[in-house]
């Protein structure tokens, strides 16, 4: 049996099943941070100060308990690794293997250097007993970029699956899995795109 | 993007605009960090970085996702959850604001 | 068209013949068994969340005394003596809730007919992505595993109600922990499941089907598709948030000074209980709409095919369906009146939810009218559909004064709403799928279910149900307070109306023993019944019309279908036979 428009597009709708289904997904996602987001927009609103008391310290900016330059460098190591995502597919999609793999392995890098300077800065936070616990404001950063750096990892796992037992495919189906590395790029994109507004929102407003 | 193949010399296209979106991410974010270190009132900060952070999220879904050449119908779905998100987030404020006239973010 | 029960030897040969008992019925990725196993589980959550409510109703009945019978068989922790504690009377309320939701008709309208009937009446040839549909069901499996184990932790299953509404839940026992763990997994499964009927659906509709030709099950799956995709994440972010409130002590649902058997709680505070019903009812309004839309889906089916003539206004349904989708985002805050809203925003969801009625009635009344004129086969699903529509109707009316927050603020915690919502998932949606159960038993196992028992069923079913919650609504009117333990009898408003308690139980259990002929009838037709034609009901939809009952193995169709016409075409003029499938092409039909 064979289920149709696993690769070909369906002519009348113009994409194949995968990439609807990823789209589809995203857009659960968008409503997964989005009530995330809502749920921030709410406390902030309803905070009389924000950040507010901070290991006995009132605050007036995000900025002045949060690592701002640790935050900018994931923000453009996320960038970097968006774009070395989509050379990999531009390169098998110029039937370059050996440059796709150099740019995945360049993605899988950039997400572990990500998750490495989030644990610094957790590490940071947890040594001076900054706990979610303390206020809302470190409950908000610790569920949203916890939740988002959990999505970091799910990103990396699936980028570790097409460099290696997943690349098999490229010389039985390459069509297949050209389409396929677009698809997990989708995704990848859209975790950059998430904290594309999570820095801002959480650092420096 | 539909699937009919990308002949070599268009994808060498993508990729220069590729490398441009790159670029024009990575000054925004500086942008975005040097306005934050001016400590602008609170209303004007958060329109400054609201603004650069959609241009931002308009680039990445735009060029890297493919958005800007997509099917329609790929579309409908991106301004439809949108949509419903931008309602969410509306209701919710006015709602708070409604309830006992807080303001909202000194506006 | 009786050929097509000779499945040509060798078809499915590559994938059908040599599978192992564990990839064909366990761990199968053939959208049939899915659909199946869907059914199964969730009839038997169906049970065991009826069994919670026929206990809670002795409580009710006869407040203080022992349970008979059964009593002994309980702990010391629940019902000491077979009297039950309030503790456990909680749990009851909470998980009676849950799982008729979340474990039960949800599954069953969604999961289980679904994914049997959808990628059969789009001519496909399973679901788009099957292993996607099987990890679906696992783990909507696992979800309901660890909701039954609730009820072995210390201190029990979750007690803060279905909606598990903050501060409560947060400060509740370690079931709530288990509720919410269970929830994550229930509503990734929904996900899970959502993408691929979306895909499916517009992917996989056969050559011909444009979304006006297909079936108007197909068309509420579609909308409560997307109303799972959207609508399900905001209530997981609210699950992140609540388990984060209650392992991580964190306060997103804790307000500042909450004070907890006379002593304030330690956490930092500055948190919202609003901010908890905002993202649960931003779900959960949609989530009516999942539950009553597939049923709507279901009797327009049984409607067309026993008033044998096309649907009325199927045009005009669609667009109704479409915008009661769109609608249902925008209304959620009707279920929190008695918040202290403001006026501007009252006004607003006042608004949308007289709305959003509109359609709602423009789908009854074409239902309606699409009986007029028919020559109606009085079958069991008939019988059922036909249950369907004025209980829907009593319950789509009674939820008017809900809308409206001058009235809803005074009847808001009273049994009315009770009454309310059970009149439009029981007898309007249980009704419903029920009556796709005898409708669609012929195509799933080639055998019919017995006619007798069925009618017996839908009548004791039909009037033991309205005994049941018809009372609700007078109690309610008179003010009896829904979360009573002891059905109100403290209470001098509540003693004219204390009468209906013992009719409302003895009623509940009369409808479990009009259940036993169904169980039966389900078990005894499954291999004895008489054998079905192919397309036993003479039906229009490429699900009776171009596959055998049942379907052959992976891949439903030996050829896939190609589709002429809209899909109810019912004593059309053109054509001798009372019926017209879609796949049948227009020169064959000039051969008749």
């Amino acid at each position: 049996m064979q289920i149709p428009f696993t690769v070909a597009p369906r002519p009348d709708t113009g994409v194949n099943n995968a990439k609807l289904g990823v789209w589809l997904f995203l857009a659960s996602e968008v409503m997964l941070f989005g009530g995330l987001f809502s749920a921030y927009i709410f406390l902030r609103i309803g905070a009389p100060e924000w950040p507010g008391m901070v290991g006995g310290h009132a605050y007036e900016r995000a900025s002045d308990i949060l690592n701002v330059p640790l935050a900018t460098l994931n923000t453009m190591v996320l960038i970097g690794s968006s774009v070395t995502m989509v050379m990999s597919w531009a390169s098998l999609a110029m039937q370059r293997f050996d440059r796709y793999r150099l740019y995945m392995g360049a993605t899988i890098a950039l997400g572990f250097v990500f998750l490495v300077v989030k644990a610094f800065e957790y590490g940071e936070k947890f040594s001076h007993g900054y706990l979610p616990a303390e206020n809302n404001f470190l409950a908000i950063y610790f569920v949203l970029t916890g939740l988002h750096g959990l999505h970091v990892i799910g990103g990396i796992l699936v980028n570790m699956y097409f460099m290696w037992p997943g690349a098999r495919m490229w010389k039985t189906d390459p069509k297949r899995f050209t389409n396929r590395i677009e698809i997990a790029g989708l995704y990848w994109h859209f975790v950059d795109l998430v904290w594309i507004f999570l820095f801002p929102t959480i650092y420096l407003l | 993007m539909s699937d009919t193949g990308h002949s070599i010399e268009e994808i060498k296209k993508h990729v220069r605009v590729y490398m441009f979106v790159f670029a024009s991410l990575a000054v925004l974010t500086v942008v975005t960090v040097v306005v934050g270190y001016l400590e602008l009132p609170f209303a004007p900060a958060l329109i400054v970085a609201l603004l650069i952070a959609t241009v931002k999220a308009g680039l990445v879904a735009a060029y890297f996702m493919h958005l800007v050449s997509e099917e329609q119908i790929v579309r409908w779905l991106v301004w439809l959850s949108l949509g419903l998100l931008l309602a969410m987030f509306l209701i919710l404020s006015v709602y708070y604001v409604d309830q006992g006239g807080t303001e909202i973010f000194g506006f | 068209m009786a050929d097509h029960a000779a499945v040509p030897e060798g078809h499915h040969g590559e994938d059908g013949h040599h599978e192992s008992f564990w990839r064909k019925y366990i761990f199968s990725t053939d959208h049939k068994v899915i659909g199946i196993q869907y059914g199964i589980t969730s009839l038997l959550f169906l049970l065991f969340g009826f069994s919670l409510v026929m206990l809670m109703r002795w409580q009710l009945a006869y407040p203080g005394q022992p349970v008979p019978l059964i009593g002994w068989l309980f702990s010391d922790d629940t019902m000491p003596g077979g009297v039950m504690l309030p503790e456990f009377y909680n749990q009851l309320g909470a998980m009676h809730g849950t799982i008729m939701v979340f474990l039960g008709i949800v599954p069953l309208a969604v999961g289980a007919f679904g994914n049997y009937v959808v990628p059969l009446q789009i001519g496909a040839p399973d679901m788009a992505f099957p292993k996607l549909n099987m990890a679906s069901y696992w783990v909507f499996f696992v979800g309901g595993v660890i909701m039954l184990g609730s009820f072995f932790v210390p201190a029990g299953a979750a007690k803060a109600g279905w909606t598990s509404y903050a501060p409560l839940s947060v400060i509740e026992s370690m079931g709530q922990t288990m509720w919410l763990i269970s929830m994550v997994f229930l509503i990734t499964s929904s996900l899970l499941g959502a993408v691929n009927f979306l895909t499916t659906i517009v992917q996989l509709r056969a050559d011909g089907m444009g979304f006006m030709q297909m079936p108007f099950f197909v068309w509420a799956q579609f909308i409560t598709s997307f109303l799972l995709l959207l609508a399900f994440p905001p209530l997981e972010a609210a699950a992140v948030l609540q388990l984060s409130d209650r392992l991580l002590d964190t306060s997103f649902f804790m307000p500042s000074g909450l004070v907890v058997s006379g002593e304030v709680v330690d956490v930092a505070g500055g948190g919202s209980p609003l901010l908890w019903q905002h993202l649960f009812w931003f779900l959960a309004h949609p989530e009516v709409y999942v539950l009553v839309l597939p049923a709507m889906g279901i009797v327009a089916e049984i409607i067309a095919n026993n008033a044998r003539k096309p649907l009325k206004g199927y045009k005009v349904l669609v667009y109704s369906l479409v915008f009661l989708g769109f609608m249902s985002f925008i209304v959620w805050a009707h279920h929190m009146f008695i918040t202290g809203m403001g006026q501007v925003m009252s006004t607003f969801f006042q608004t949308t939810t007289m709305i959003i009625s509109i359609p709602s009635v423009i789908i009854l009344t074409a239902l309606f009218l699409s009986l007029w004129g028919g020559s109606i086969r009085f079958t069991t699903p008939m019988l059922f559909a036909l249950g369907f529509l004025p209980m829907f109707g009593i319950g789509g009316l009674t939820g008017l004064p809900l809308g409206l927050a001058a009235t809803d603020i005074p009847l808001h915690d009273t049994y009315y709403v009770i009454g309310h919502f059970h009149y439009v998932v029981a007898p309007g949606t249980i009704l419903a799928l029920m009556g796709g159960i005898y409708y669609w038993f012929p195509k799933m196992t080639g055998r019919t279910m017995n006619d007798t028992l069925g009618k017996i069923h839908f009548w004791g079913t039909l009037v033991s149900m309205n005994f049941i919650f018809f009372p609700m609504l007078i109690q309610g009117l008179a003010g009896v307070s829904r979360r009573l333990y002891d059905g109100g009898q403290i209470y001098a408003h509540a003693q004219d109306v204390l009468v209906y308690n013992e009719v409302m139980s003895i009623a509940a259990w009369v409808l479990f023993v009009f259940q036993i002929p169904f169980i039966v009838n389900l078990l005894v037709s499954m291999k004895k019944g008489k054998a079905a034609a192919d397309n036993h009901w003479n039906a229009t939809t490429l699900e009776w019309s171009a596959a055998p009952s049942p379907p052959v193995g992976h891949g439903n169709f030996r050829d896939l279908p190609t589709v002429y016409r809209d899909p109810y075409e019912y004593s059309h003029p053109d054509h001798d036979e009372d019926y017209w499938p879609q796949d049948v092409p227009p020169a064959e039909a000039s051969e008749n």
